[in-house]
C-alpha cells in the first residue's frame, strides 16, 4: 500500500537552509553614520545639498527589533537632522519606515508606519515643520541588507529622512 | 455578473445503474474518513480516459496529480495494471484491481462534440463491492481541458471523502522576481496547482495581499501606485481598477465580507497606530470597528460576517483577538508563548488559521475560534500568510528559503506538506471559493 512518505516535510532539511543562510552572510556591525554605509567625501558635498545631508549629517536611523522608540544614538542622529532641516528650509521631507523581515507583511507594515510617525514627531519636536513632513511605511518590502541574520535584520529596522526632489 | 470563464456546461449524474453482474449485496462501498487523525492513503487506480488522442491521458495525469497531493490518495502505477480498459462504460474485471489492491477505479473517455465542445466523462469503481459509484459527464471548450480535470477529480474527492473538494479552484498571489533589495512584484492568478499563470499587474509598483472576492470576479489588494500605499478593488476579467475609500493616510491589509459587500481593512492614524474599519462597497460609508493606540491589522471575518478577528499588538505584543462584525466585545483569544499574526478565520467557520513567532521560527497553525485547542501544523525558519482552501481541509502559505518566498500547502493533519510550483517566487496567496 503506497504511503507518500518522501512528500512529508522534512525539518532538518529546513535547518539545514537555515544555517547556510547564517553561515554565508559575514557579521557586520550596523552601520549608523555615513563613513560606515560606504558614503566617503564628506566634505566634498556642497553645503545645503542633498548629499551634504546624507553624508555630512546621516539620513538614516535604526530600531531594536519589533520597537518604535528612538534610541540614544537615534536621537543624536535625529537631532543634527534637525538642525540641518531647520538651517535649509527649501526641502520637503517624506520619512520612510522600514521594518526587518522577522515579523508578517500587514503587521510589518504597521511597524514601518509607527517608526515612521516616532522619527517625524521626534523631528518636530526639535522644531522642524510639521507641513514639510510626510511620512512612507515599506514594510520589510525594501531591505537594504539582504542575508537571513542579526547583522541584516538590524539595518532594515530603520526610518530614512528623505530630501524630495533630491533624491537619498 | 460575467464569469471569469465561459461556464461549464455540467450535465448531472449520468444515471446508468450500472452493476456488475454477481454483485454482492449491500457491501459498504469504500469511503475515506478524512476526520481520522492518521488517514491511510486510498489505494485508487486511475486509467487513461478513452479517445481524444493525448487529451484523455492528460485528464487521467491532471486528475492523478490532484488526488496524489491532497494526501488522501495513492495513485496505483499505471505499469501495475493488469485489464487494459476497452470499453469505459462496461463494468471492468473487477478481480484484475482487486489483485493490485485497487480499491478504487476510475475509468473515462473523452471526445469532441460537433460544436466543437469537449465531452469528458467518468466512472468511479468500488472494485471490492463489484459496483459504479458515481459517473459524470461534462463538456467544456477548449480553454477548460484543465478545468474539466479537475472537476473530474472534485467529483471523486467528494464522493470518496464525503467532503468538497477543491481542486477546480484559482490562487492569486504575488509573483516575485529580482534581487531581494529591488524586488519586482506583480500581481498574479493561477489554477491551485499552478497552471495557466496570468499576470494581472505590470510590476512597476509593489503589490501587496491580494484576496479573492467571494464571487471569484475581483481581488481586493494594496498598491504603492499612488505613491501612498492603499487598497484597491480590481475586475479579474476587464482589469478595471478602483481604489478603496478616500482615505488620507495608508490603507492596508484588506479582506472582502463573506457576502463580497465590505472591505474591511487597516488604516493609519495620524499618530502611527492602525485602526480598522470596514467600508460598504455600494453605499461607500465606511465604519470604524476599532479605536486602539496599537497596531490592529490583518481583519478577517467569520464565514456567517458576525465576527472578525484580526491581530493587536495592544497587550504589548501581537496576539489574536475577536470581536463582533460592529467591533463590540474586543477579546483577545491567542495565549501562547509567541507572538501571532495573520489569523484567517476557516471558511467552515470552525477553525482560525494564524502565523505564530516562536524560538526563532515562523510556525503555521490552527486553534479553535475560542483560541483553544492550538496545533502547529508548518514549522520553518521564515513562512507566513495561511490562506484556506474552501473545503477548509487545506492551507497555503509562503515559505522563505534558497534566497526568496515560494508556495507551499499543508493538510489539517500537518502530515501532508506540497510545494507549489511557480516559475519565480512567489507570496501572498489567496484561495478562490471553488469555480462555478
Amino acid at each position: 500500500m503506497g504511503r507518500i512518505a518522501a512528500l512529508t516535510r522534512n525539518p532538518v532539511m529546513i535547518a539545514l537552509v537555515a544555517m547556510l543562510a547564517i553561515a554565508g552572510c559575514a557579521s557586520k556591525k550596523t552601520p549608523n553614520n555615513a563613513a560606515d554605509l560606504g558614503l566617503n567625501g564628506a566634505g566634498a558635498a556642497t553645503p545645503g545639498s542633498a548629499k551634504d545631508f546624507t553624508v555630512n549629517i546621516g539620513d538614516r536611523i535604526f530600531f531594536d527589533t519589533d520597537s518604535t522608540s528612538i534610541r540614544a544614538d537615534a536621537q543624536t542622529t535625529l537631532s543634527r537632522q534637525a538642525q540641518w532641516l531647520n538651517q535649509y528650509k527649501q526641502y520637503a521631507i517624506v520619512i520612510e519606515g522600514h521594518a526587518d523581515e522577522r515579523g508578517t507583511r500587514e503587521y510589518n507594515l504597521a511597524l514601518g508606519a509607527r517608526r515612521a510617525a516616532a522619527t517625524r514627531d521626534f523631528l518636530v519636536a526639535k522644531g522642524v515643520s510639521a507641513s514639510r513632513l510626510k511620512t512612507i511605511s515599506y514594510g520589510k518590502e525594501r531591505p537594504v541588507a539582504v542575508c537571513d541574520d542579526i547583522s541584516c535584520w538590524s539595518q532594515n529596522r530603520r526610518a530614512v529622512t528623505t530630501l524630495s526632489g533630491a533624491g537619498s | 455578473m460575467k464569469s471569469i470563464l465561459k461556464p461549464l456546461l455540467m450535465v448531472a449524474a449520468m444515471a446508468m445503474g450500472m452493476t456488475a453482474a454477481g454483485t454482492l449485496p449491500a457491501l459498504a462501498l469504500v469511503e475515506l474518513n478524512v476526520n481520522k487523525g492518521n488517514v491511510e492513503p486510498l489505494p485508487i487506480a486511475i486509467t487513461d480516459f478513452q479517445g481524444g488522442d493525448a487529451l484523455g491521458a492528460q485528464i487521467s495525469e491532471i486528475v492523478t496529480a490532484d488526488l496524489k497531493r491532497s494526501g488522501l490518495f495513492a495513485p496505483i502505477d499505471k505499469s501495475a495494471f493488469i485489464e487494459k480498459i476497452s470499453n469505459p462504460d462496461a463494468a471492468p474485471r473487477f478481480d484484475d484491481w482487486k489483485v493490485i489492491n485497487a480499491q478504487a477505479l476510475v475509468t473515462g473517455s473523452v471526445g469532441k462534440e460537433a460544436d466543437g465542445r469537449i465531452r469528458a466523462q467518468y466512472r468511479l469503481w468500488d472494485t471490492f463491492a463489484g459496483q459504479q459509484m458515481s459517473g459524470e459527464q461534462f463538456f467544456a471548450n477548449d480553454a477548460n481541458q484543465r478545468r474539466v480535470a479537475h472537476i473530474i477529480a472534485d467529483a471523486i474527492y467528494e464522493r470518496l471523502t464525503g467532503e468538497k473538494g477543491y481542486f477546480d479552484t484559482r490562487v492569486v498571489f504575488i509573483d516575485e522576481s529580482g534581487a531581494k533589495n529591488a524586488r519586482k512584484k506583480r500581481l498574479a492568478i493561477m489554477d491551485q496547482d499552478g497552471a495557466n499563470v496570468r499576470y494581472l499587474s505590470d510590476g512597476k509598483s509593489i503589490v501587496l495581499t491580494p484576496r479573492f472576492s467571494p464571487n471569484r470576479q475581483e481581488i481586493t489588494y494594496m498598491s504603492y501606485e499612488s505613491g501612498q500605499p492603499r487598497v484597491y478593488l480590481l475586475q479579474i476579467e476587464t482589469g478595471q481598477r478602483e481604489l478603496v475609500g478616500n482615505f488620507p493616510g495608508m490603507t492596508f491589509a484588506p479582506r472582502f465580507s463573506p457576502d463580497g459587500q465590505k472591505v474591511i481593512m487597516s488604516l493609519l492614524r495620524d499618530d502611527g497606530n492602525s485602526n480598522i474599519f470596514a467600508m460598504d462597497l455600494r453605499s461607500r460609508s465606511t465604519t470604524r470597528l476599532t479605536n486602539s493606540t496599537a497596531i490592529d491589522t490583518s481583519p478577517s471575518y467569520s464565514p456567517d460576517g458576525s465576527q472578525v478577528v484580526f491581530t493587536s499588538d495592544r497587550g504589548g505584543r501581537a496576539q489574536i483577538y475577536v470581536m463582533g462584525a460592529d467591533g463590540s466585545g474586543q477579546n483577545r483569544i491567542s495565549f501562547g508563548d509567541g507572538v501571532y499574526s495573520t489569523p484567517v478565520w476557516s471558511p467552515r467557520g470552525d477553525l482560525i488559521a494564524f502565523t505564530k513567532q516562536t524560538g526563532g521560527e515562523f510556525q503555521i497553525g490552527v486553534m479553535k475560534t475560542d483560541g483553544s485547542g492550538e496545533r502547529i501544523l508548518s514549522s520553518g525558519f521564515q513562512q507566513e500568510g495561511p490562506t484556506w482552501a474552501p473545503n477548509g481541509r487545506v492551507l497555503m502559505f509562503f515559505r522563505d528559503s534558497a534566497g526568496g518566498p515560494k508556495l507551499v500547502s499543508v493538510d489539517l493533519t500537518g502530515r501532508n506538506e506540497q510545494s507549489i510550483p511557480t516559475t519565480n517566487f512567489a507570496s501572498d496567496p489567496a484561495w478562490s471559493p471553488l469555480l462555478e
